[in-house]
């Protein structure tokens, strides 16, 4: 467990250092998911050892979630102003989304399926 | 009275309050959503939320003081993300088998995700700090929290926007798609996943296996994704 998580820490770490350093727009976790993801690639056993630990912390990811998410309270001016704005834009951009995602992949793999033809 | 007055201003100050109430909220939502069998509405982190701000404002505690206990949790949200790299290694698989429709569709449904929050945004007038707080709506909590705050965002009000975005897009997508009479498993797990990150995945699992790692692909290679977009779509269309 301890190694996972230096190894997590210190990819996090990599990255953080990475996307400050070059000024990158890329959050420094991010960039370590890149890192840890070549790491794999490099070193297959790697996966076996890393998933244990892995799967606990992925599992209980919503947790995570739950202190940002109560800087809601520090926020309430814009929420109770702009509320029904919010759920709009957020109920058609989701759509949208959904939308665009759903007709390119079946429309790709349909013109994949027809070149191999 | 006194004593309990001097008791409650000792212990409302160490993180050890606020570190243990947001894991006893979570706990009794979790269980909570567990036995209405996991309905998309009832989200434990919505539930949490609900739960803990009213304790928070009744008490007259500020966030800041909160988040001195939070901060713990919070932080994990780092190496969280780093540890998605291992269900991308796992599928490798599967995302070479349809390579092409993937990186087509993830491209297509990021950029609109992320494009149509920051048009939608200027149309309805709303203010600049919530626009950049918008944008990485689509995106997983922890990355969107930092493309937040690399863009000039509010943080906080990108995690709700995140969370109310997961739960939106988890009631929609099966009425959605069957109005469409879509039955392709891939397809429809890999848009929810795009759209709707995480909560979106745990619904597509619910629905169906491949729905479900489909979705959870996409919700990998989208956080890799929006941190590149955002940054190019808030320069082009703001």
């Amino acid at each position: 467990m301890l190694h996972t998580l230096g190894l997590l820490l210190g990819c996090q770490l990599v990255g953080e250092f990475v996307a400050r350093g070059l000024g990158l727009p890329i959050p420094g976790p991010v960039l370590g998911l890149a890192i840890l993801l070549a790491a794999l690639a490099l070193r297959r056993p790697l996966a076996s050892a890393l998933r244990p630990t892995t799967e606990v912390i992925l599992a209980h990811l919503s947790l995570m979630f739950v202190p940002a998410g109560v800087g809601v309270i520090g926020n309430l001016d814009v929420l109770s102003s702009d509320w029904a704005k919010l759920l709009v834009v957020l109920t058609l951009s989701t759509v949208l989304s959904m939308l665009v995602t759903v007709a390119t992949f079946i429309a790709m793999k349909r013109l994949m399926y027809r070149l191999k033809k | 009275m006194n004593g309990f007055v001097s008791l409650w201003s000792y212990l409302s100050a160490t993180p050890l309050l606020w570190l243990t109430a947001t894991i006893g909220a979570y706990l009794i939502t979790e269980n909570l959503a567990a036995r209405l069998g996991n309905p998309p509405w009832a989200n434990p982190v919505l539930l949490s939320v609900i739960l803990l701000s009213p304790v928070l404002v009744f008490t007259n505690t500020d966030y800041g003081t909160y988040f001195e206990g939070a901060q713990f949790i919070h932080f994990l949200l780092g190496p969280a993300t780093v540890a998605l790299a291992l269900p991308l290694w796992d599928n490798r698989a599967t995302i070479k088998k349809s390579v092409i429709p993937i990186l087509c569709a993830l491209v297509a449904g990021s950029t609109v995700a992320a494009g149509s929050a920051i048009v939608l945004a200027q149309f309805f007038d709303l203010s600049m700090g919530v626009l950049l707080s918008l944008a990485p709506k689509s995106t997983t909590a922890p990355v969107a929290l930092g493309i937040s705050e690399a863009v000039g965002g509010i943080p906080t009000l990108t995690a709700v926007m995140v969370i109310l975005t997961g739960i939106i897009g988890a009631i929609i997508v099966t009425p959605l798609m069957n109005i469409l009479s879509i039955t392709d498993w891939q397809a429809r797990g890999f848009a929810v996943g795009v759209a709707a990150h995480g909560i979106g995945t745990a619904r597509a699992f619910k629905v169906n296996p491949i729905a479900g790692a489909y979705a959870g692909i996409a919700m990998a290679l989208n956080a890799l994704l929006t941190s590149l977009i955002v940054p190019i779509l808030l320069r082009w269309l703001s």
